[in-house]
């Protein structure tokens, strides 16, 4: 046969002792991206809706940037999906024919409402910055100043009423996406939780528990990355302050330490939660003992102690957890803690997935997975470090751009 | 300029009727009221393993990798056969080089040497896609490309299938693989191609042993039938609720 032959998994698994002879680890890296990128939307946008919902004052400057950034995660929510996919060109068939009894089925449902209900909430926050814009450009010379003035006026969407009673009802609207988009937000990342709790062949996954785990973490990952960046582009921009007037200002000023206090507060109790359900769900498998317990617990204390409880818990959550608790914090230890609380949040997603299946069905023999790391083919490129990489980075070049029409922090 | 967002507003307001209205006109139907509107089979394919008969020659293996054109020399398989050994003080050795496809030459189990003295009993198991009552496959597959004829028989939709791999996940007996030239989900399908035609599947035509049957359980004077009214028959893993249709004579505790 011309095509060419690949038998999925085989090129990272390695088997020891008995495993069925058709299993490997089909659910590879991405699978992992995914989880943990949806995290990130779902935690940045909770974080831009406490301020928007609850009124949380002190996260006024956070909201706005958190916003913007979790439309930029968006995409690349589903990236690792597409990636992942045997067939990507068949990628729209779950939309033409759901079948509902499948937890992806409504996966391009969920989330493409949410979606519009961040691109919604971000155009009613962005309605006057917009019409300014446009009205701003008119009457002005030039190709980049035409095209970005049709741009704005295209964003207006034909409304320019920027007056008292306008601009209360944008208010409005807003604190009203806000609203929905909480359940919403929660629901696509639980929804993920869903995914992985509700597979029964598979012990490790299988548990209730799992959605609302799977939710703690993401609002966590999604505070940290948001506070993350929101403290290197401050530093960025006193840099180069400083850079150009020699006495400007030169830390961090009072303000924005109240913001990221502020925040790390919120990341503290998500934390906490997160790890007390993932602490229960141990015990439980623990204490109640059932058939795949013994294998379970092989793999969990045995060949993946490092990576849960002392790359995850101890690293990933019990370092940063006193990092941000213990007093005279500073930016530097809090932007460790935050970078801590990340790959925390990665790993958990990593022994969620490779760890559901570094045992075998038969509960009998044991899977390894070997991350390809260069790439010698499509396959291994997408399913390795370099298309692992190209989702993380996808992102940040978003934002970017749309920063650039849409600016999302004012710097002093 | 109020009323331009306002007529905006409306103009999108329709536009979302008018594209939801036409999906009212779909029916959900439940699977009951589906079977219920092509009425009863009067087929459902089962399979019967008789352990204490196979070999482990392999030549099912083999027999099925040419039928069903799965390419010959990679490890995944439609059907395997599976080697127990079990010893004295209680171990239990398994193991499967390519899928028995070669049958078990060699007297290491799993690379292991085993002092034929110290064996207290050991058997060979086939295994194949157990054409689930209640198919875990089928349930997760977010396209219905994996789908259950009248028959019983599960079948995967080549054209249809978008390569997700949550129905490899989701089957406990772990018989999917990807296929390695399509690349869709792929599985014993009991050789629907053949039993539809009044052949036999490859496998059962292969066993020199009668090891392997297959059969109509609703037809009672079926031989097949007969056997599992009336015998001692169990299944693999009823405890995953899936009520797996190919019965096994002879399973033992060890049997995974
Ligand atoms: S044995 Fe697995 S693949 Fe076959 S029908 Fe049952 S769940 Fe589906
Ligand atoms: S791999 Fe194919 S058959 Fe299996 S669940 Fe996904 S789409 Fe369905």
């Amino acid at each position: 046969m011309a095509e060419e032959m690949v038998v999925h998994g085989l090129e990272w698994t390695t088997k020891e002792l008995f495993v069925y002879p058709n299993e490997f680890i089909y659910w590879s890296i991405q699978i992992v991206m995914y989880p943990y990128m949806t995290g990130l939307v779902a935690g940045a946008f909770v974080l831009s809706s406490l301020y928007h919902v609850f009124g949380q004052q002190d996260l006024k400057e956070l909201a706005r940037f958190s916003l913007v950034f979790s439309l930029a995660l968006l995409p690349v929510a589903a990236l690792p999906l597409l990636l992942h996919l045997q067939q990507p060109l068949r990628a729209a068939n779950p939309l033409l024919t759901p079948h509902f009894t499948s937890a992806i089925a409504a996966f391009g449902i969920v989330f493409s409402t949410y979606g519009m209900i961040v691109i919604s909430e971000i155009w009613f926050v962005y309605r006057r910055f917009i019409v300014e814009q446009a009205t701003a450009l008119t009457g002005q010379t030039g190709v980049a100043t035409t095209m970005k003035r049709a741009l704005y006026r295209t964003l207006t969407l034909g409304a320019y009423d920027l007056s008292e009673t306008a601009l209360t009802k944008d208010k409005k609207a807003v604190k009203l996406l806000a609203g929905i988009g909480i359940p919403v937000a929660c629901f696509l990342h639980g929804y993920a939780g869903f995914i992985f709790g509700s597979v029964k062949a598979n012990a490790l996954w299988m548990s209730p528990l799992m959605p609302v785990i799977f939710i703690m973490s993401a609002v966590v990952s999604g505070i940290a990355l948001c506070m993350l960046t929101y403290i290197v582009i401050m530093k960025w921009h006193q840099f180069r302050q400083r850079s150009s007037h020699a006495d400007a200002a030169t830390a961090i000023g009072g303000a924005e330490l109240e913001v990221i206090n502020k925040a790390a507060r919120y990341l503290l109790g998500f934390l906490v939660a997160a790890i007390s359900l993932e602490l229960l769900d141990l015990i439980f498998r623990g204490y109640t003992a059932m058939k795949s317990w013994d294998i379970l617990r092989s793999v969990m204390y045995g060949k993946d102690f490092v990576n849960i409880f002392v790359l995850q818990y101890g690293l990933g959550n019990l370092v940063p957890f006193f990092l941000l608790l213990l007093p005279r914090r500073t930016i530097g230890k809090t932007v460790v803690a935050l970078l801590l609380v990340l790959y925390g949040v990665f790993m958990m997603r990593w022994n969620v997935v490779i760890g559901g299946q570094a045992f075998s069905l038969s509960f009998a023999g044991y899977m390894h997975y070997h991350l390809p790391i260069i790439p010698h083919n499509l396959e291994t490129y997408r399913e390795g470090l370099l298309g692992a990489l190209t989702v993380a980075v996808m992102p940040f070049i978003l934002f970017w751009g749309i920063n650039r029409i849409l600016p999302s922090l004012r710097y002093r | 300029m109020a009323s331009t967002r306002r007529k905006f507003l409306q103009g999108s307001l329709a536009g979302i009727v008018t594209a939801v209205i036409p999906l009212s006109a779909f029916r959900f139907l439940s699977p009951d009221q589906a079977r219920a509107a092509v009425g009863e089979a009067d087929t459902r394919w089962v399979f019967l393993v008789d352990t204490h008969k196979c070999v482990g020659c392999g030549l099912c293996v083999a027999a099925c990798k040419r039928e069903n054109e799965i390419p010959y020399e990679v490890p995944v398989t439609r059907t395997w056969v599976e080697r127990y050994v079990v010893t004295k003080d209680g171990a239990t050795h398994i193991d499967s080089p390519l899928g028995g496809r070669d049958g078990f030459v060699s007297e290491r189990v799993a690379g292991q040497e085993i002092d034929p003295a110290s064996i207290s009993k050991a058997f060979f198991v086939p295994k194949l896609c157990n054409q689930c009552e209640n198919p875990a496959c089928v349930q997760v597959c977010p396209v219905g490309a994996t789908y259950q004829t009248r028959d019983g028989v599960v079948l995967v939709d080549r054209s249809w299938c978008i390569g997700c791999g949550y129905c490899i996940m989701a089957c406990p007996y772990g018989v999917r693989f990807f296929h390695p030239v399509h690349k869709v989900a792929e599985k014993c399908n009991f050789c629907y191609h053949r039993i539809s035609q009044g052949l036999t599947t490859a496998c059962v035509q292969a066993c020199p042993f009668g090891a392997r049957r297959i059969g109509n359980l609703k037809d009672q004077d079926d031989p097949v039938t007969q056997t599992i009214m009336t015998t001692r028959v169990a299944v693999l893993k009823d405890e995953y609720g899936t009520k797996p249709q190919v019965f096994y004579i002879g399973l033992d505790n060890e049997v995974r």
